[in-house]
């Protein structure tokens, strides 16, 4: 269990600057360099006569992202809990502009464009809902016991996931889930609640999957369906949805212990269905191979070990529970969606965070990690001015 | 601002375990991760590598040609020619059914194919073989190709491929020898023996192409392309160039072989020959007739056709009958006939019998061909005139001497019921009549009577159950002329390259000695000479301004009520030296010397060059 160290840097001291978590700086940092690498490489045949295009896009939005981490590390994250209703109506409402002028992409309807930037609000969404759920736990706190406030805090994350999952994009809709559980977690919600939840969980999905087609209702599309269950049996049909894992398998798989380099067939002649947004980590298994895959999860496993750091730091509640939303996010899309390329997670459309290209998404993550840095800033601030 | 309840100084023990829950979970996920990649990366690596690389790289099928077949002089008996074949390219078709149907009908139309009959040929094609072409038809004209080829968008996915054909210059000239070519066929795919044909591949299914299509199909050659994704082509990565079939050289002499077929095409149409070099067993004439194109088979032969080629009511040209005819011999027999009678002890070369012109046996009286009773004769007289009754007796001594099988046991020995061995596929052995057999027969109610010696009588003869064909009859003549070789006749003489250079020799295989006296084969042979040279003999008219001498045997061989007489002539030439055998017989050419004889100086002019003026008319004996 890692306890809040003392401090002895100088500088911050002297200079009275708010500080950043070094190492959380580095993974972040070293994460979006990676991703800008492994864009690069594997979309260079994509756009003919055009090379760049993908790279020169996500390093704007690298860039951007950069900037926006650092202006909110120095606004205080406390003040945003006054906003928790304004941030909720923002996020629904966003989702719900998203129904209404949204384009759709291969059937589903995800993004508004803006200029050259797709916005996506499922993905913002993430953070707003961290934000505006931990606020709704810290009001709540006294009563945490109840399960009235279990139950309040799951549906107003349910009304959100409801309306993602239906654009359709469950991967965000379990996002929510996810993030829902880990502030009602760490808040310190009793066990039998989450048994309660869990069970729950099992009756609703045994109905998503199995009862309500079977009495004519179609609350997943079938696909949606497929690419859950093809990743038990993926051989079952290697045409389709056993495609993607299959190709991803072999990409990886074929990097061995130090890549392919630029003989990284799988992903140049297009084998490698979205090699540059879902399936950004089988591109680093077959380039870089076992050692460049490794190098990326352990940039994620520092960036989960310092994230949790600040989530014991945080000077206040509120802090913390933003703190465990955002590590869950975090964590939860890293594990799903590495796990979906080696063949161990079912496909459900989840980005790798900072790697995967796309505005967004990339965006709404370096968004989240400024955050936990003014957790982080606001936790050392409080600490020197009480000595400690 | 700030509430009550939103003040946490100190880490609470609660939540220190909740965290460290939430990093357990977070260190199990990434150690099932590690292991998974390590599992993946470092022990399943290769695999994966290989799968990658097949992934990319597309072998396209590059025909190999097969090698041609020349006869012993080198003249070209099978070759091949280029063709068009119209093609499926998967990587150009549309995936939509609908679609892929509406383009067999405009191919259809242009090919003048019925739209089903392309898609039930070619989807199964396409589904075996996902990366290699569809063939929708083999032989198209150039015109056609390229009318293709110039409205390309209008028949996406169709493409014109040049393809060699088998060909056969000669048509019906040694069809049954040469054989069939046609595509590996799903019970052919499992034999080991085409374990490097693909489907579809076209190898040789009858004769010597079948025989010899270890040699003749020579290695297809492959383009490996790398393609990406889509199935575009990235770059060509290598190249193995086709590499045609050997060349086979057989003993076949195209002009024999010519004039067999001539000969019999000139009598009733439907019988066989066999022309062979007693010392080695070569064959240089086999034919049967009536004869078929092999060309109709290089382009895939369609079931009417070859339904045609199996009817017995057009005399199924496909049976070869020169070594799958189930022939009554006629007097031919009477040469085994002797060498029973001489080795058996029952006469000598000299011991005189007395012929009346009939011989009885129970109740049933045997007459000689057209009543002539011959007197007293010895063997070489009996052979020369062929007395049925010399014979007769023979064989109803031999039926009851020893174990009455002594007859049969030279049979065999000189080959009758049994195969050759020479290399052709789907020879028949026949059938030598055996008391034993009959009587198996007649205990299953298949046939009335059981074995009498009347049956040894008639197989002495030739006649009744007995079944052989041309190249049998050769076979045991061979053996009497060269000293007691029972020969495995052969077509194949060797494995040579394109240029005619040998590059490996067929082995001759070992025949089978047979220990008969000389002056018993000495006796026979002189007996054979006689009959196609001296006063009496039962083809000497046919063969009196024949320029090469020669020994020969008529045969007629009775084939029942209101059937024509079967007609049959083996000769050995050149007298008193023979290096050949020449066996002929036609189906309904009644007397042997009617037809057969004269059949046989055709393909004896052949063989030694002899100019012939005119035609010769059979006739002169009635045997």
């Amino acid at each position: 269990m890692p306890a809040p160290t003392p401090v002895t840097d100088f500088r911050e001291r002297g200079v009275r600057i708010l500080p950043l978590d070094p190492l959380l700086l580095f993974a972040t940092l070293g994460l979006s360099a990676a991703s800008l690498y492994i864009v690069g490489t594997a979309t260079q045949d994509d756009i003919p006569g055009d090379p760049n295009y993908y790279v020169t896009r996500q390093a704007a939005y690298a860039g951007v992202g950069i900037l926006l981490m650092l202006l909110i590390s120095r606004f205080d994250y406390s003040r945003l809990r006054e906003w928790k209703i304004g941030i909720y109506g923002v996020m629904i409402g966003a989702i719900l502009l998203v129904y209404a002028l949204g384009f759709s992409a291969r059937g589903s309807k995800r993004a508004i464009e803006i200029g050259f930037f797709n916005f996506q609000a499922s993905e913002l969404g993430k953070l707003l809902l961290v934000l505006s759920l931990s606020a709704f736990v810290v009001d709540r706190m006294r009563r945490l016991e109840d399960r009235e406030t279990t139950s309040r805090i799951i549906l107003l994350t349910l009304i959100p996931a409801m309306l993602v999952i239906a654009q359709p994009d469950l991967g965000s809709g379990l996002v929510y889930l996810a993030i829902a559980l880990a502030v009602l977690f760490v808040a310190g919600t009793k066990w039998t609640h989450f048994a309660a939840l869990g069970a729950i969980a099992v009756a609703a999905v045994a109905i998503v999957l199995v009862a309500a087609p079977a009495v004519g209702v179609e609350v997943l599309k079938p696909y949606q369906v497929d690419r859950l269950t093809a990743f038990l049996n993926p051989t079952n049909n290697p045409k389709k949805e056993g495609y993607q894992i299959n190709q991803s398998l072999t990409a990886i798989g074929s990097g061995g212990k130090t890549g392919r380099g630029d003989q990284a067939t799988q992903t140049r002649l297009d084998f490698l269905p979205e090699h540059h947004t879902d399936f950004i980590f089988s591109v680093v298994g077959e380039e870089l191979g076992f050692v460049g895959a490794a190098l990326v999860l352990s940039l994620f496993a520092l960036l989960i070990w310092r994230a949790l750091r600040i989530l014991t730091m945080s000077k206040n509640l509120y802090g913390a529970l933003i703190a465990g939303g955002i590590t869950a996010m975090l964590m939860f899309q890293v594990f799903v969606n590495v796990g979906m390329t080696i063949g161990i997670m079912p496909i459900t459309g989840v980005p790798l965070p900072l790697m995967s290209y796309g505005g967004s998404s990339v965006l709404v993550t370096f968004m989240a990690l400024g955050v936990m840095q003014s957790i982080y800033a606001r936790a050392r601030e409080t600490a020197t001015v009480k000595g400690l | 601002m700030y509430l009550d309840n939103d003040r946490r100084p100190t880490l609470t023990p609660q939540l220190a375990v909740r965290v460290a829950l939430i990093g357990g979970i977070a260190l199990v996920a990434f150690a099932v991760i590690f292991f998974r990649l390590w599992y993946l990366q470092v022990l399943s690596g290769d695999r994966y590598l290989a799968e990658a690389r097949d992934n990319r790289v597309r072998e396209i099928k590059v025909q190999a040609a097969r090698g041609e077949i020349v006869d012993r002089d080198g003249r070209k008996l099978v070759d091949n020619r280029p063709a068009n074949a119209v093609v499926l390219s998967p990587d150009r078709l549309p995936e939509d059914l609908d679609d892929r149907q509406a383009l067999y009908r405009r191919l259809g139309k242009l090919l003048d194919m019925k739209p089903r009959a392309i898609e039930r040929d070619v989807e199964p094609q396409l589904s075996a073989l996902p990366y290699s072409t569809a063939t929708v038809k083999q032989d198209v004209s150039h015109q056609l190709a390229w009318y293709l080829l110039e409205h390309r968008d209008d028949f996406r996915g169709a493409d014109v491929e040049r393809v060699f054909l088998r060909s056969y210059p000669h048509h019906e000239i040694g069809a049954h020898l040469f054989g069939t070519v046609g595509e590996l066929n799903a019970d052919q795919e499992k034999d080991p023996r085409y374990r490097d044909v693909a489907l579809g591949d076209r190898v040789g299914q009858t004769g010597v192409e079948f025989q010899y299509d270890r040699y003749l199909r020579g290695r297809n050659g492959a383009s490996r392309l790398q393609v990406d994704a889509m199935g575009n082509l990235n770059r060509r990565l290598n190249k193995r160039d086709p590499k045609q079939g050997r060349q086979l050289r057989l003993s076949v002499d195209l002009d024999v072989q010519e004039a067999g077929q001539e000969a019999l095409a000139g009598g009733t149409g439907r019988g066989a020959f066999a022309v062979m070099d007693i010392k080695s067993g070569e064959v240089l004439g086999l034919g049967s007739q009536p004869s078929f194109d092999p060309n109709i088979f290089s382009k895939g032969i369609k079931k009417r056709d070859y339904d045609r080629l199996l009817d017995e009511d057009n005399g199924a040209p496909l049976t070869n009958r020169a070594i799958q005819g189930l022939y009554p011999t006629g007097s031919t027999f009477k040469l085994v006939t002797a060498v029973a009678g001489l080795e058996g002890g029952l006469i000598t070369p000299d011991t005189p019998i007395h012929d009346p012109g009939s011989y009885t046996v129970g109740d049933t009286v045997f007459e000689n061909a057209g009543k002539v009773a011959h007197g007293t004769l010895a063997l070489r007289q009996a052979l020369t005139v062929s007395s049925d009754v010399f014979f007769y007796q023979l064989g109803d001594q031999l039926n009851s001497t020893g174990d009455g099988l002594g007859l049969q046991h030279w049979a065999r020995r000189l080959g009758m019921g049994r195969n050759t061995g020479i290399d052709l596929p789907e020879e028949l052995p026949g059938l030598l009549p055996t008391p034993k057999w009959r009587n198996a027969l007649y205990r299953n109610k298949e046939t009335l009577e059981p074995w009498t010696p009347g049956h040894n009588v008639n197989l002495s003869v030739g006649q009744g159950d007995l079944q052989a064909d041309p190249l049998q009859m050769a076979v045991a003549y061979a053996a009497i002329a060269n000293g007691g070789r029972v020969l495995r006749p052969r077509l194949g003489q060797r494995i040579e390259d394109s240029s005619g250079r040998a590059i490996q020799q067929l082995e001759a295989p070992t025949a089978r000695r047979l220990k008969i006296a000389p002056e018993y084969r000495q006796a026979i042979l002189e007996g054979l000479r006689g009959a196609a040279s001296a006063p009496g003999g039962t083809s000497t008219s046919v063969f009196a301004d024949f320029p090469i001498q020669i020994a020969g045997k008529t045969g007629t061989a009775e084939k029942g009520a209101g059937r024509a007489d079967q007609s049959w002539y083996v000769a050995l030439a050149p007298w008193p030296e023979p290096k050949y055998v020449v066996a002929v017989t036609d189906e309904a050419g009644g007397f042997g010397a009617d037809t057969a004889a004269p059949m046989a100086r055709r393909i004896l002019a052949a063989l030694f060059n002899v100019k012939e003026t005119k035609l010769v008319e059979g006739g002169g004996s009635s045997d």
